[in-house]
């Protein structure tokens, strides 16, 4: 059991655009990466709960090629807007860290 | 050299104009004979503000020391330079400091050449035509766009995609610097111009508008280079120190971008889905299976920026473990007192809606807002960052100072007597005047033209002459 701050080469958040988020989780090699896929501990399900969202406001993508896993949901202010808090969207990936594999 | 080898070289020096690049690597991609060399100049990465000002992100004299370099490396090897996205955010004061950047250099270095300036900023009357004739579409999630919202904004510009820059190469552009464009597009236009499918095309210019970043460690800004045949681009960085691996070039689509295998260009999409990704040596890649589907409707996003008011921001700070256990209370009560103050001052000079008051708590959810799902406190001090947005700054900073002077004494039921709730390190901050990104939306015009209109001129030296069209 670990998380998946231990096991990813790199979690990121960023915009995509001013009005979407989106997150990666990027891997060094594919024996790593197939076993957190295969653990389903990183799902669209999990990454909206994370977020208090519905899994329908999650884009949710296993990218084998890349060895990563992307999601992107819209963000809760655009970019720029006077309750933005996060110009460029770095800081917004923590709550993925901590998710537990097997 | 002749593109009509079947095969287009293209170089990108770096990723953002003004951001720097090595010169060797510059000069080692120039003794690969690229066809053409693009670059993009712009993002909305910044923020709003650039739009809304006319202002650019990079100092002039980075820009002016990137574009001396390409300016003359093309003109060297007479190959077309494209620069796309001028001056961060493509409008036409972003432009025309780039064009003014390019003029000087050729005017102090003695260089000649026709030069394409490609405008994409939108006329507010224009838009509204195409808005009242249906023609302008919402993205998700786009925020509400109408006539009045057009009429507020600062600048509008279109994206421009490949088509107006093939027009510029057509027309004989040996430079083009064009306003806001598609990044990918600039380097798309000449390939597909020769010939290069387009899957190869537009995916290739996915990776080189980046420069360098697409490596496995980037050190610094630097150049790009890909070869694009008929059934696979082949990608390397010149810098030898600097590798491109399956792996990183697959993982290139996913910066920035919400889908990492559609993306959508004016013309159609660029589906990676059935991408393929092998390694050639320890630093080459060579891509292949990557394709373009054509769109039924040819559309141009839109990007705006409206003015929204004048800012002042208060900054402080508290270390009271007995405030900190009751803060959402303690913040609750000091609005309705900031409020209730601004209301007793101002009366009906100033209406609720307004003014704008927005409190930040960090050490609760000043990173993440709404989105934290860390509920309990666990931080000895918390800042406090108050931000008043209103019409003019005068009243933006009285609202930061009742804010300052409500937050000082708003007391709590474990003391008894005047306290001091709150560490200030300064007064109040004039921010200035705050843009706000203001469309989300795609335009269906009557052909990839129309929106963005071309000027041609022949530079030579310090001399600069219209060519009638």
């Amino acid at each position: 059991m670990t998380t998946l701050a231990e096991l990813a080469r790199l979690i990121r958040s960023k915009n995509a655009g001013p009005f979407e988020l989106t997150f990666d989780i990027m891997f060094d090699d594919a024996a790593t990466y197939e076993r957190v896929k295969r653990s389903g501990a990183v799902s669209r399900e999990a990454v909206a709960a994370r977020y208090g969202l519905p899994p329908r406001a999650v884009k949710f993508f296993y990218c084998d090629s890349a060895l990563a896993i992307k999601a992107s949901i819209a963000r809760p202010f655009f970019q720029g807007d006077l309750r933005d808090s996060d110009g460029h969207g770095g800081q917004q990936y923590a709550p993925l860290m901590d998710i537990r594999i097997d | 050299m002749r593109a009509s080898d079947r095969e287009i070289r293209v170089l990108s020096p770096t990723g953002v104009c003004g951001s720097g690049f090595l010169e060797s690597s510059f000069e080692r991609a120039l003794a690969q004979q690229p066809h053409v060399i693009g670059c993009d100049a712009g993002s909305t990465d910044p923020g709003p503000a650039y739009l809304g000002t006319g202002r650019a992100a990079f100092p002039r004299e980075a820009v002016r020391r990137d574009l001396r370099l390409m300016l003359h490396g093309a003109r060297r090897l007479g190959i077309p330079l494209i620069v796309g996205s001028a001056g961060t955010a493509g409008a036409d004061p972003h432009l025309a400091l780039v064009r003014d950047v390019v003029c000087e250099i050729a005017a102090a270095d003695g260089l000649a050449f026709r030069l394409a300036l490609i405008h994409a900023e939108q006329r507010k009357d224009d838009l509204k035509r195409r808005l009242r004739a249906g023609r302008v579409k919402p993205l998700d999630p786009a925020p509400p766009f109408d006539e009045a919202a057009i009429d507020r904004s600062a600048h509008i510009v279109g994206m421009m995609g490949a088509e107006p820059f093939q027009r510029a190469l057509e027309a004989g552009a040996e430079v083009i610097v064009a306003g806001r464009a598609s990044d990918t597009a600039l380097f798309a236009a000449l390939p597909l111009m020769h010939g290069i499918p387009a899957g190869i095309a537009w995916h290739a210019g996915k990776i080189l508008e980046c420069g360098a970043a697409a490596v496995v460690s980037r050190k610094t800004p630097d150049c790009m280079f890909a070869w694009l045949r008929a059934d696979h681009f082949v990608v390397q960085a010149p810098d030898p120190a600097l590798r491109c691996t399956p792996q990183s070039i697959a993982s290139h689509s996913l910066y920035e971008n919400a889908d990492p295998f559609r993306l959508v260009e004016c013309s159609g999409t660029l589906d990676l889905t059935g991408s393929r990704y092998e390694a050639i040596d320890e630093r080459t890649v060579r891509v292949s299976g990557s394709r373009f589907h054509q769109a039924e409707r040819y559309t141009v996003k839109l990007e705006g920026a409206e003015h929204v008011g004048y800012q002042s921001v208060l900054i402080g700070s508290i270390r009271d473990p007995f405030i900190i256990r009751q803060i959402d209370d303690w913040t609750a009560r000091l609005l309705d007192k900031i409020h209730a103050r601004i209301a007793m001052v101002y009366g009906e000079r100033l209406a609720r809606e307004d003014y704008h008051l927005h409190l930040r708590v960090y050490g609760k959810n000043g990173t993440m807002g709404p989105l934290e799902p860390v509920k309990e406190i666990r931080s000895h001090e918390l800042a406090l960052v108050f931000e008043a947005t209103a019409a003019t700054q005068d009243i933006a900073n009285a609202i930061a100072g009742i804010a300052r002077h409500q937050a000082l004494h708003l007391p709590i039921p474990e003391w008894s007597g005047l306290i001091t709730a709150l560490a200030c390190p300064y007064n109040y901050l004039e921010r200035g005047p705050v843009y706000r990104f203001n469309v989300n939306h795609v335009v269906e015009p009557d052909d990839p033209w129309e929106m963005f209109p071309m000027e041609l001129l022949r530079v030579n030296g310090a001399s600069t002459e219209a060519v009638p069209a």
